[in-house]
């Protein structure tokens, strides 16, 4: 008797063990944390549950720069992941890495998957597109930057909390009302050089470098030392040094003093929307970041940050049919929608972002909906489709280091925005001559 | 009689030392030679495409005001942490040498910081002087201090530099400890008797016969402030603000594993790896013969 029951489990677990071999694991490394981790293992496990052929293994590798190292060295031991989430600095990176990845329109072409580009939100898939138009790296979390305003502490100081500054002019005479109240911080920011150069930037449709902000070609050369843009950054060292504006640091450490009502005005990523609402114990606004209005064109459009999956090349051929199934997969609209709505990240499709529309998910999360329309504020124009800049890692460290120093007084926003161009230049060479 | 080991046969002793001379090769000979190949080189992240460069990457760095910068802040960095932790150690293991009751007590205390990972001591330090929530900040800022080390340099280095210090102490403790104890009473109390005040007994008799000791110790302090205080600045500054705490070591790891420039990186850390030979030899040609073993 036991005997039977023993070899019936023994045939039922080596059934099971054939089926799992059948399967083609698809490796993915991501950089997800918290409630993005669980949104990708439920991505996962609902593709794997959609068919029986594939088995898509996500594995966590640490932040954005430690996954991409380690793909980088598991590329040179010969055994890279089939897919990789790369964040938005390493783009040109990657593109740069010809034998180690296989753009994703070839991809899905080769797999014979439908796959129209013009499907995508263009500002979305403009970051990730060759010159050509050819989809690169797959979008997959997308994010803007958004300015977050807390009503409570507006209504305080006098001020109309239904009515955030939408000009920078505004924006100055509201942070000296709240000072007079009595904040101690009145406004702090999370990723600087995201917020205050590239999408200063593009929200006022300047360039951040020549040849479409690197777009068209790796001899491109900083343009962030402009009258504009020195204007804004001492603009802000003077509101630092009134008090005005409080530096929190280079990642998203403001968050934190925002949520806790110590700063009562923000600029940040979109996903810090999840954050604040568990945190917040005040009434807040999510809205367009501010613009100077003596600009002619502004507001155009604000640019994306977040990450992109990359497919690595050295991978059976037979796998590659996978990953563009998984891609179709992730692009339709009910599971873009699930992944907008659990994250406060983008939707990439045009169709996701209606059939949200349509659930009735904005009325009660507006929040949500004003990243896609400042993305979508305007047409892109060659200044606001995204950035390309080799080494930008680097890169955005050096315009970082500059800014700080503006904001602590050591130096004044003219001499710092030249000598971000002039190093920032330095490494662009450096990424030229190494990708020839 | 004499009591000697002699091994007769030829292979043996080879034998015994080949682990750890394997080890010596593969972790330290293998790499060290590697990078000075790589530093010669440059290469795409991933390895595809590699030019020799010949002396470029060298050239570059050393025209680079940030990397320079990057020297001064190290030679600061190292002088602070070595200062700061041999006096403070030696300061108290004078006072620990002459506690008689709960002596056990108090240096167990002492020793414990040593137990403590370099990152984790970092995120302590991290905690109690964060700009918005930390404990010693409040403090200070009760005091009329503004205290925002994420924008101000001079602070941000003061706060690597006690928590790497605070590390420290422990270590440097123990052999000041040691190196008290092995002092005979007599010399100390015939210096009393001839009159000699405590001052006047320490910078005469024990300073001098604790300099063995304070040598050794400050090469081991020089070189854990180059090296191990690596955990201390990832976990709290990361080399900001504005490059005021990167010193040589962090600055080959973010331009090596984070910004994927593995000839920059490398020919950084064969800089490096001649400051610290030079560095060592120094002390042990100029320094050493100061020492009154």
């Amino acid at each position: 008797m036991k005997l039977t029951t023993l070899a019936a489990t023994l045939a039922a677990a080596m059934l099971c063990a054939s089926q799992a071999q059948a399967q083609t694991e698809i490796q993915w490394w991501h950089s997800m944390t918290g409630a993005n981790n669980t949104g990708v293992n439920e991505l996962a496990a609902k593709f794997n549950a959609s068919q029986s052929e594939y088995k898509v293994v996500p594995v966590f590798k640490g932040s954005y720069p430690e996954s991409m190292t380690a793909a980088i060295a598991a590329f040179r031991a010969g055994n890279p992941p089939h897919i990789l989430q790369v964040f938005e600095v390493g783009t040109a990176t990657m593109m740069g890495a010809k034998g180690a990845i296989v753009p994703v329109a070839k991809v899905m072409a080769d797999a014979k998957e439908k796959f129209d580009p013009k499907e995508y939100l263009p500002t979305v898939t403009g970051y990730y597109s060759d010159s050509k138009g050819n989809m690169l790296s797959y979008p997959f979390n997308s994010s803007t930057v958004v300015f977050y305003v807390n009503k409570d502490a507006f209504k305080k100081a006098g001020l109309d909390g239904e009515k955030a500054p939408r000009t920078w002019k505004e924006f100055v005479a509201a942070a000296e009302k709240l000072k007079a109240a009595g904040q101690e911080c009145v406004y702090t920011t999370g990723w600087p050089a995201w917020m205050h150069i590239e999408n200063f930037s593009s929200w006022h449709n300047v360039p951040i470098g020549t040849k479409q902000n690197g777009m068209g070609g790796i001899d491109t050369e900083f343009r962030i030392n402009s009258p504009l843009h020195v204007r804004h950054v001492a603009m802000l060292g003077d509101m630092a040094k009134k008090g005005l504006f409080s530096y929190s640091g280079r990642r998203n450490e403001g968050e934190a003093r925002f949520a806790s009502g110590e700063c009562p005005m923000m600029t940040s990523s979109t996903g810090a929307q999840g954050t604040i609402t568990r945190t917040a114990k005040f009434a807040w606004s999510v809205n367009f970041i501010p613009y100077h209005d003596d600009v002619k064109g502004a507001p155009q459009n604000s640019i994306i940050g977040g990450a992109s999956l990359w497919v690595m090349s050295k991978k059976p051929a037979a796998d590659y049919k996978g990953v563009a199934k998984f891609f179709s997969f992730l692009s339709s609209p009910e599971i873009q929608m699930f992944w907008h709505t659990s994250t406060g990240y983008v939707p990439i499709t045009k169709a996701a972002y209606e059939l949200t529309k349509k659930s009735g998910f904005y009325e009660k999360h507006p929040g949500y909906e004003l990243a896609v329309r400042q993305l979508t504020n305007k047409e892109p124009t060659e200044n606001s489709k995204g950035l390309r800049f080799g080494n930008y890692v680097q890169g955005r460290e050096v315009i970082e280091e500059e800014m700080e120093a503006v904001f602590a007084g050591k130096k004044d926003a003219k001499a710092a925005m030249n000598d971000a161009v002039r190093r920032g230049n330095d490494i662009l060479r450096k990424f030229e001559a190494a990708n020839k | 009689m004499e009591k000697r080991v002699v091994f007769r046969s030829a292979w043996l002793p080879y034998a015994l030392v080949a682990p750890q001379i394997a080890i010596t090769i593969v972790f330290f000979f293998w790499p060290a030679v590697q990078a000075g190949w790589y530093s010669f080189q440059l290469q795409d992240a991933f390895g595809e495409r590699t030019q020799f460069v010949g002396l470029a990457n060298f050239a570059a760095l050393l025209t680079d005001e940030n990397y320079l910068y990057s020297f001064k802040v190290t030679a600061l960095f190292s002088a602070l942490v070595a200062g700061a932790g041999l006096g403070i150690s030696l300061l108290l293991a004078t006072m620990a040498n002459r506690v008689i009751r709960g002596a056990l007590a108090y240096r167990t205390l002492l020793i414990w910081p040593y137990a403590v990972a370099s990152a984790v001591a970092g995120v302590l330090w991290l905690f109690l002087f964060a700009p918005s929530i930390g404990i010693i900040t409040f403090a200070l800022r009760s005091l009329g201090i503004q205290w925002d080390w994420v924008l101000q340099g001079d602070q941000a280095l003061l706060l690597v530099v006690i928590a790497a210090t605070w590390k420290q102490i422990s270590y440097n403790f123990l052999f000041f400890l040691a190196g008290l104890q092995s002092i005979p009473k007599s010399l100390i109390e015939a210096a009393a008797i001839d009159g000699a005040g405590p001052m006047r007994r320490f910078w005469t008799i024990v300073f001098p016969l604790l300099s063995p000791t304070a040598f050794f110790l400050l090469v081991v302090n020089i070189v854990y402030a180059f090296f191990d205080t690596f955990g201390v600045i990832d976990a709290t500054t990361q080399g900001g603000p504005a490059g005021a705490t990167q010193i040589l070591v962090y600055k080959v790891y973010y331009d090596g594993v984070k910004a994927a420039d593995l000839g920059g990186s490398s020919a950084q850390s064969v800089i490096l790896m001649v400051i610290v030979i030079a560095l060592t030899v120094v002390q042990f040609r100029y320094v050493e013969r100061r020492v009154q073993y």
